[in-house]
């Protein structure tokens, strides 16, 4: 199970690593998308398992088939992948932020000058980057 | 679904001890299928009287649609690759000949390259093999044989960790090429749970668990942080263990847990831990806890 999680469905996780590989370029739109036995083969888990991991994400219309080629990534797939990321990026990283800085007793303003002090060092050399 | 196995209320008696108590299940043709459970638990009477190596004392089995006692036509489409087969005093090349003329779909390039895979000399007398080799052995039969209905009892006795994964992933290789019914029983559960389609769970000659095994993760949680958090987050829900350190809590929780509920776990600063294959079963059988849980366990007044 090279690299997956304990726990969550492994389907669920299949398709989370193909959303995101689709969402970071990794999978252009367009391109054939690994077959059920080269991922059940890379991951070493059960086929139908991958399977399922791809059908989850041809629901949504991230993927389609292509008759007897296989799975490709669906036109618009990663702009509504990154939609998505977005929209869960309060919930996923600034509330649990939020969480453990009340517990440590960090206020507002030290949090804010603290992301500003990341900000700096993190994206000095980076074009495009955030600016806080 | 296609049904490969079906057992129906068998029972099988030794004088006074019942290592088989009125089981009864289904197998999908084309799955693999974990067969798990504690030494003792019936796992390879189960297995033997599928190979039609030994009798039920009462109930019905049926394998590819026949019963496998004495049945050719059925036997002839299945292998059984036990813990600890014994062989006669032939060499390696010698025993994989025989076995050929026996499996109708017999793959022997399959066979040269699994030999080479796990490293095991062909010209070798069987009985100079070291434990783990005449495991090896049993895995090339079982993988060549390319039957219908393959069943693996506990078939890496003495393999290591490296060996285990050549037959896990070898495993795979062959059955996404040529896909049929695998039944295989394990105590390495963790590391072979990603293999499995579904899973049976057999307790004191009993199945307490047959079920698809991506429905089983998620199925049971466990919740840890401090105390009082814990028991508002776990009331008026089942338990299943309960361990307490100090000001510290860790409960296993029964149940899927909503968006709503992991949110509030959240807030009240709780780690969530979905159970593994491993714990659910250990959990299920009603298997004692590991030691150094219950050393822990019974502190919580």
């Amino acid at each position: 199970m090279a690299g997956l999680d304990e726990g969550t469905p492994l389907f669920g996780q299949v398709a989370e690593r193909l959303a995101a590989e689709i969402a970071d370029g990794g999978l252009a739109e367009g391109e054939r998308v690994p077959s059920t036995n080269e991922l059940a083969a890379y991951y070493r888990i059960n086929p139908a398992t991958a399977a399922k991991g791809i059908s989850l994400l041809a629901d949504d219309g991230l993927l389609e088939k292509r008759r007897g080629i296989g799975m490709f990534v669906a036109a618009g797939a990663r702009r509504r992948l990154l939609a998505q990321r977005r929209e869960q990026f309060a919930e996923r990283y600034v509330r649990p932020l939020l969480t453990e800085a009340t517990r440590l007793g960090i206020d507002g303003g030290e949090l804010i000058a603290l992301i500003k002090e990341c900000g700096r060092e993190q994206f000095t050399d980076t074009p495009g980057g955030v600016t806080v | 679904m296609t049904t490969a196995i079906s057992v129906a209320g068998l029972t099988r008696r030794y004088r006074d001890q019942v290592a088989l108590d009125d089981v009864s299940v289904e197998i999908a043709a084309g799955s693999i299928t974990g067969l798990l459970g504690r030494n003792g638990a019936g796992k390879t009477t189960l297995l033997r009287i599928l190979a039609g190596q030994e009798f039920p004392s009462s109930g019905s089995v049926s394998v590819l649609g026949g019963p496998p006692a004495e049945n050719d036509h059925v036997l002839r489409r299945m292998v059984f690759v036990r813990e600890d087969q014994a062989y006669p005093d032939i060499k390696v090349c010698h025993a994989l000949r025989a076995t050929s003329w026996f499996y109708p779909n017999w793959d022997a390039g399959l066979a040269d390259s699994l030999l080479a895979d796990f490293g095991l000399p062909p010209g070798k007398a069987i009985k100079k093999l070291s434990r783990g080799m005449r495991s090896a052995l049993g895995i090339v039969i079982g993988l060549a044989a390319r039957a219908e209905v393959t069943l693996f009892d506990e078939p890496y006795a003495g393999l290591d960790a490296v060996a285990r994964q050549v037959f896990y992933d070898r495993l795979l290789a062959d059955y996404a090429e040529c896909p049929r019914t695998i039944l295989l029983s394990t105590h390495l559960i963790d590391e072979a749970a990603a293999l499995f389609e579904s899973v049976v769970v057999i307790d004191q000659g009993r199945v307490v668990l047959a079920a698809a095994a991506d429905g089983l993760r998620g199925v049971a949680t466990t919740v840890s942080g401090p105390v009082l958090a814990v028991d508002e987050f776990t009331a008026g829900r089942p338990v299943w263990n309960r361990r307490r350190l100090g000001s510290q809590a860790s409960v296993v929780t029964v149940g899927q847990l909503d968006a709503d509920r992991r949110a509030r776990a959240r807030s009240l600063g709780l780690d969530l831990a979905p159970l593994t294959l491993q714990q659910l079963v250990v959990h299920a059988a009603g298997w004692p806890a590991a030691p150094e849980a219950v050393n822990l366990e019974g502190t919580n007044a």
